[in-house]
């Protein structure tokens, strides 16, 4: 376990985590969210639960960001104010 | 209107590329699945990887190209064969030692003389049905989020699927 690659990777999953649910276009919130998950796998890697961090990757970052992109086809971009 | 041409433009950068990473990601999804007794990794990871790779056939080829090769039948067929395995191994070992061992305990399976060897056949089997259904259902969840919107757009195109 390396504290600053720690520090570092948690600090970028909050400022990502924030931009996500601040931001107004829906497929910036997708992509938002699957660096999140992105970002959440190295973490886990990095305290050694490779399990983890391998379903993290396949499921997170990989099927769930299609479904989301599949689901957003199918209603408008932008959110409402 | 743009945009519904965009979606229907082929590219072939894109199509040779997804042509030539489709077998690996399946590959690397069945050792991820056999090696999921000894490393990291198992029976839904690999059946999620398994499943991305369809799902990168449908977004570069289309829906109906994709339904060709992966039809609604085989789907659901393989989604209960999954659990068939499952349930299947699992039963066995109760009916080959009529009742004295547990669900799930595959050492008593007489696949080999050696108990731990049939403990750990046991166990790939197992890992095999569920990376099937995982397969299945996750590929069947995306055709069906995608579906609609080409369904319309083909006006009983998708028929046969």
């Amino acid at each position: 376990m390396i504290v600053p690659i720690d520090l570092a990777l948690l600090t970028l999953i909050v400022i990502i985590a924030l931009a996500a649910i601040t931001v107004r276009d829906l497929l910036s919130a997708i992509m938002l969210l699957c660096a999140y998950s992105f970002l959440m796998a190295m973490v886990w890697v990095e305290m050694h639960s490779v399990d983890v961090g391998f379903t993290e990757a396949a499921v997170g970052a990989g099927a769930t960001t299609a479904f989301l992109i599949a689901a957003l086809s199918r209603t408008v971009r932008w959110e409402k104010k | 209107m743009s945009e519904e041409k965009r979606i229907r433009e082929r590219d072939v950068i894109i199509e040779t590329i997804s042509r030539l990473m489709i077998p690996f990601i399946q590959l690397f999804a069945l050792y991820v699945i056999i090696h999921g007794t000894k490393g990291p990794g198992g029976g839904f990871q690999g059946g999620v990887i398994f499943a991305s790779s369809f799902v990168l056939y449908l977004v570069v080829f289309g829906l109906a190209a994709a339904g060709k090769r992966f039809p609604e039948g085989a789907d659901t067929a393989l989604m209960s064969t999954g659990v068939y395995i499952f349930a299947g191994v699992g039963l066995l070992c109760i009916l080959v030692t009529l009742g004295t061992a547990e669900y799930l305990n595959y050492g008593f399976i007489p696949l080999t003389h050696h108990f731990e060897e049939n403990r750990a056949l046991g166990m790939d089997l197992v890992e095999i049905g569920i990376g099937i259904t995982v397969m299945a259902v996750i590929t069947e969840i995306f055709f069906n989020l995608v579906w609609k919107k080409e369904e319309e757009k083909g006006k009983g195109k998708e028929e046969q699927r």
